[in-house]
């Protein structure tokens, strides 16, 4: 019978070999000895059932032979000795399921550990990768590594291997064992083979063909389920619904038709191998009356002939299964490979570990940056920050103002120039220290599913309650925390939902506050959330940025006249720096960007 | 899953043709086992007896009648798939127009009650499921029962039916060795799927919050986070996997065990004289047939469920009844009344909220003037104007325009004369050219042209390779977020309707760009009704009257002036956004 998935499309591995060797030699070696089990034990399960239908076969000789006597009168059925034949039968088959049974858990065993670590070797992947990995791949990617992929490799690789050895060996054992029993008999069942596997081999290639449209074309019909429902208050506001429709049923025709015949060719390779497997039937039968008659071979003789005869069809049949099962086993090992093989982050030797006694003191010297060396968008940067001063990076939405971030932080390494703290070149800072001098809080604040407490505890691991509340409170969060049903213990849940978007930012402040940095970095809130929560806020953060070096994304045009420096950028670039006061004076971007805002206001006010 | 069966009403003639045919097939391959009797019994026995030459020509006659067989036998195979791929994938057809016209005709009350996202999966997903169901369940789940029929059928024809207790016996065993496995593991099986969703969530979380993770220098938390989930993961996977590869060994035991228990008593009815060998050879064919379909029936009703689960999830969408509705007697608009948009006493909440959103709102938008909105997230600003188009309708008190309640014109009537621009400028794929015209195919370039040059549109459309024949990826996602506002705002003016609403359209626009399009658009907009949405207190200084809204209810209407000498609520929004000099420095 077919099983579901036959006959899908399979998604080709690039490099095959290399990857199926890598595979193999990395981690599947590891396991060599109890693959050697699963080995030795699916080869003698497989050879004890594979005697069955003979010895079974002899027992039914033995009836029709027994019969024969006693018809002519001389004899009778010799019940000890048929069952001597039946009871050596069940033995061996209880031993086959003991073997298989055997088989089947130390594979699983090696299945589930190595994919076990591979799934570690991923997560532990994510954190050694640099930040601009994740500006090239979006998140689902990833996560389809760890997920998709992974599933494929384990249940691919346990019922490949499985399958693998037992079918050979099926295939092997039966062609052995008809060969005893009649080598003409034995010719007619195989002279079929190659006849089928030739027309296996023609359909499975068309319907191929037939599942790549198919899966195109339903692409296509996911594309625009998913574009007209995004913007189906469009589509209505526009009176658009038949024309859409029209639309919609012609790429949905097109799938129809790819799909049947999809469909009708790979449902055909069934019918096809029972057909030529009937036709082999239908020899044996006849082949084997003919010789039964002639006595070259017995009647039971005949009844194990057509039992291998149907055992055969069916490794057959997986045999053309395992290919794809492999392709799409290897495709998948090739990107959980190419993943793990992606280059690191590079790792800070030796770097400084100690900043208890950094003051936050930042200097720029000659900073040049690009995400790729041919798209420079900081050719030259310089700027000299004492501690507790504040810098605040304006510009318009999209102009790269968390780019400065990024580079402090070190997720990017400047190109040429350096980046100083208190007068130590950032690259000499060992990154996770360094990166703890730092606070910061972004516009899309991060919690993870968890208590409130751990989750501002983040910031601290060893912080006491009494820390905890202190820092709550700084961040104008306590009051917000104590309505909650369990108070600090209260669960955020998997996508923090049951909290507004202002209070998660409270919470990322708290955290903020609680760890205490060097310098900060804030992301200011613009006006997607309520005043009176963006008051609360903006309070919490000036509280956070007293006596601290801050770098401020600035919204607010209060923050922006304060600031000790402010850059101004642009297409990702700075174009000017200096102080309000300064930059008015030069009459360029910023004066242009600050007078358009307010052009209007001015007008009345001139009125 | 019966009602979505119920699809299949229309193919029932091919559905009547498959079964039938599977009745043949399934009775070819049934008779071949007693063709093998026959031999045995007649050619053989009778040859081996009396020496008589006559056997082999009883055996060469017999093959060529099971040839036959075995050439009707493949012939309707191949109907039979062919018939049933065809219905299949014309159910899976239907299925999805069905879905797909269904959602269109929602407002936005079902929208948000199944999300887009599911209704995407419920659409195309769910679909495929089924269709892959019904292709297989003609060739097994159909077939299998039948098969399994015949042999019984079979089996009681036969002269001798003594053995047919071991079937029985058989079955009862297959029943049991599958459903003491999945006893077993059922519970785990579900604990899976939770610990699948656990490690995805986890490595989300780590992906999602990577910068912050390294900020905190956390990795080494995450990582151990990571691997108990795993382990969890690991422990249980290990148990059912081990569980399942028990199942093929158990079974295969059990199928040679009856062979064998077929052989010992077959060999006492031979002695006995009231059973022939080559029917003994013939019955432990037919048993394993037997046996088969039942294993097939057990673990394909295993799968069931599942695709039971996506029937449902279907059959909900096509059950839910769009809660917007044209009246069976439309009225027509005032005339006289053109472009006039009342709300009066305006109450709105989603089905099972507790809140009110919008409360007792009450104002009149007139043509010639604009009226803005403005207040912060969560105000309601946004749900006023969804409301004017009808995509949800209000709980309480009555929207007019054009002097008639919004609930008595026909949707199509209504939206025609309102020209809507979202928030996102949500666009479709197509070309520009197509997108401009989303309103009106037939619309002339001229117009088209002149609708992206006071949209501030032309320029970089210009700069384009192929000008307006540009094309647009799925949702508009190859043009930048302001681009796309822009060919959004392009896409209403063309439309040229009586009623403007702009949604928050603005936002993604620089400040000298938004300004240039105001400018422009005060012009062509003269003589309508113009709704703006704002974020922005510099995009709406100058407008007519200004709406502020606090927690779904209006504080104060008003221009600039007026609202910046008595509205608090005003006066702070304004405040955040400008600095007081800027706002006349006496405030």
């Amino acid at each position: 019978m077919p099983g579901p998935m036959k006959g899908k499309p399979v998604v080709k591995a690039k490099n095959f070999k290399k990857t199926a060797k890598k595979l193999v030699r990395n981690y599947l070696w590891e396991y060599k000895l109890r693959l050697l089990i699963v080995f030795i034990f699916a080869i003698g399960s497989t050879i004890f059932t594979i005697v069955g239908p003979k010895i079974l076969g002899n027992a039914t000789t033995e009836i029709f032979s027994g019969f024969m006597l006693k018809v002519s009168g001389i004899g009778g059925i010799d019940f000890w000795k048929i069952a001597s034949i039946l009871l050596t039968l069940l033995s061996l088959y209880i031993v086959s399921v003991v073997f298989s049974i055997i088989q089947g858990f130390t594979m699983t065993s090696v299945v589930q550990r190595l994919t076990y670590n591979l799934r570690n070797e991923l997560a532990q992947k994510i954190n050694k990768l640099p930040m601009n990995y994740f500006d090239k791949k979006n998140n689902g990617e990833v996560l389809s590594v760890i997920t998709n992929d992974i599933d494929t490799l384990s249940m691919n690789l346990n019922q490949s291997v499985t399958q693998i050895i037992t079918s050979i060996c099926t295939i092997i054992g039966i062609i052995v064992m008809m060969f005893t029993i009649s080598w003409e008999m034995t010719l007619i069942s195989l002279i079929i083979v190659p006849v089928a596997g030739f027309i296996v081999g023609f359909v499975a290639k068309r319907s191929q063909k037939y599942f790549k449209m198919q899966q195109d074309y339903l692409a296509k019909v996911n594309g625009q389920v998913e574009e007209v429902y995004g913007g189906l208050n469009i589509v209505k506001a526009f009176n658009n619904e038949e024309k859409t429709i029209e639309k919609f049923e012609k790429e949905n025709n097109k799938l129809y038709k790819s799909a049947w015949k999809a469909q009708f060719l790979s449902g055909l390779i069934h019918p096809i191998l029972n057909f030529v497997s009937n036709i082999g039937y239908v020899g044996v039968a006849v082949v084997g009356g003919y010789f039964a008659i002639q006595g070259k071979i017995t009647v039971g003789n005949i009844q194990s002939f057509i039992q291998y005869n149907k055992q055969f069809m069916q490794p057959i049949e997986q045999v053309a299964q395992i290919s794809s099962m492999l392709q799409s086993m290897i495709a998948a090992a090739e990107r959980i490979f190419e993943f793990l093989e992606e280059p690191e982050e590079p790792k800070t030797l030796n770097g400084i570990t100690d900043t208890s006694n950094i003051k936050g003191n930042v200097e720029f010297n000659h900073v040049k940056f690009g995400y790729s060396e041919d798209k420079i968008v900081i050719n030259d940067f310089s700027a000299n920050i004492k501690e507790g001063q504040k810098i605040a990076i304006v510009g318009p939405t999209g102009a790269g103002k968390t780019t400065m971030v990024k580079l402090l932080m070190r997720f990017y390494d400047v190109l040429d120039g350096e980046i100083k703290v208190d007068g130590n070149n950032i690259k000499d800072f060992d990154r996770g220290a360094l990166r703890k001098m730092f606070g910061m809080v972004l516009q899309d604040t991060w919690l993870f599913g968890g208590t409130v407490q751990d989750n501002i505890r983040y910031g601290k691991e060893d912080a006491t309650e009494d820390e905890i509340i202190r820092a709550a409170k700084a961040a104008h969060v306590h009051h917000f925390i104590k309505t909650l049903p369990k108070g600090y213990k209260s669960i955020l849940n998997e996508e923090s939902s049951n909290i507004s978007a202002g209070q998660k930012q409270l919470l990322t402040i708290a955290r903020v506050i609680l760890a205490d940095p060097k310098v900060l970095i804030l992301d200011e809130a613009t006006s997607s959330i309520d005043t009176r929560t963006e008051q609360q806020i903006q309070d919490a953060m000036d509280n956070l940025m007293k006596g601290r070096t801050s770098f401020i994304i600035a919204h607010r045009l209060s923050t922006i006249k304060n600031a000790d420096l402010i850059l101004v950028m642009n297409h990702g670039d700075i174009v000017e720096q200096g102080t309000h006061e300064e930059l008015l004076a030069k009459e360029g971007f910023y004066a242009d960007l600050y007078n358009s805002q307010f052009e209007d206001c001015n007008d009345e006010i001139d009125m | 899953m019966l009602k979505v069966l119920k699809n299949l009403k229309k193919s029932w003639v091919a559905v009547l043709i498959i079964v039938i045919l599977l009745c043949i097939q399934a009775w070819m391959d049934l008779s071949l086992p007693d063709y093998t009797s026959k031999i045995v019994n007649n050619g053989i026995t009778q040859a081996v007896q009396n020496n008589d030459s006559g056997g082999t020509d009883y055996i060469l006659h017999t093959g060529i009648e099971m040839l036959g067989i075995v050439l009707i036998s493949i012939t309707s195979a191949i109907l039979i798939t062919f018939l049933s791929s065809k219905v299949a994938a014309k159910l899976g057809k239907t299925l999805r127009e069905k879905v797909f016209k269904k959602v269109l005709s929602f407002s936005r009350s079902e929208l948000t009650e199944y999300s887009t996202a599911s209704l995407i999966t419920r659409s195309t997903n769910d679909v495929q499921q089924i269709q892959g169901l019904i292709a297989m369940m003609f060739r097994v789940l159909v077939y299998a029962p039948i098969m399994g029929v015949g042999a019984f059928i079979k089996v009681l024809t036969q002269s001798n039916n003594s053995m047919a207790w071991i079937i029985g016996v058989a079955i009862l065993a297959i029943l049991f060795i599958i459903g003491t496995l999945f006893i077993i593991a059922m519970p785990k099986f579900k604990k899976f799927q939770t610990l699948i969703d656990r490690i995805n969530l986890v490595s989300r979380e780590i992906l999602t919050g990577l910068p912050v993770i390294r900020a905190f220098n956390k990795e080494k938390k995450e990582e151990s986070r990571f691997e108990k989930a795993n382990m969890d993961i690991r422990k249980t996977d290990t148990f059912i996997s081990r569980i399942m590869s028990m199942m093929m060994p158990l079974l295969t035991f059990l199928m040679n065990s009856t062979m064998i228990l077929i052989v010992w008593y077959g060999g006492q009815n031979v002695d006995q004289g009231i059973l022939q060998v080559g029917d003994m050879m013939a019955f432990i064919q037919y048993t394993m047939q037997i046996l088969i379909s039942f294993l097939f029936i057990s673990i394909l009703s295993i799968m069931l469920p599942r695709a039971a689960v996506s029937a449902n999830r279907i059959m909900q969408v096509l059950e839910t009844e769009p809660s917007i509705k044209d009246k069976e007697q439309t009225k027509a608009f005032d005339q006289s009344k053109k472009g006039l948009v009342e709300f009066k006493n305006v109450s709105f909440r989603y089905p099972d909220a507790d809140t009110e959103i919008l409360e007792d709102i009450n104002f009149t938008a007139e043509p010639g003037k604009t009226t803005a909105i403005i207040g912060s997230t969560g105000s309601g600003k946004s749900t006023i104007v969804n409301l004017i188009p009808r995509f949800y309708d209000a709980t309480e008190g009555q929207i007019l325009v054009d002097g008639v309640d919004i609930r008595d014109v026909s949707q199509k009537e209504l939206r025609n004369i309102i020209g809507l621009v979202p928030q996102k400028g949500m666009l479709f794929s197509g070309t520009i050219e197509s997108n401009i015209k989303y309103s009106n195919d037939s619309m002339s370039d001229e117009k088209m042209i002149e609708a992206a040059k006071i949209a501030q549109a032309e320029e970089f459309i210009e700069a384009k390779e192929e000008k307006y024949e540009s094309s647009i990826a799925q949702s508009g996602n190859n043009v930048s977020g302001g681009q796309r506002q822009r060919l959004a705002i392009a896409r209403a003016i063309a439309k040229d309707p009586e009623i403007y609403i702009f949604d928050d359209s603005f936002s993604a626009l620089d400040l000298k760009t938004d300004r240039k399009l105001r400018e422009e658009l005060t012009k062509t907009t003269k003589n309508k009704t113009v709704i703006i949405v704002a974020q922005r207190i510099s995009t709406i200084l100058n407008a007519d009257q200004i709406i502020v809204m606090d927690e779904g209810k209006i504080v104060g209407i008003g221009t600039h002036e007026q609202l910046m000498k008595d509205n608090e609520t005003y006066k702070q929004i304004a405040l955040s956004q400008l600095s007081e000099k800027e706002l006349g420095g006496d405030v």
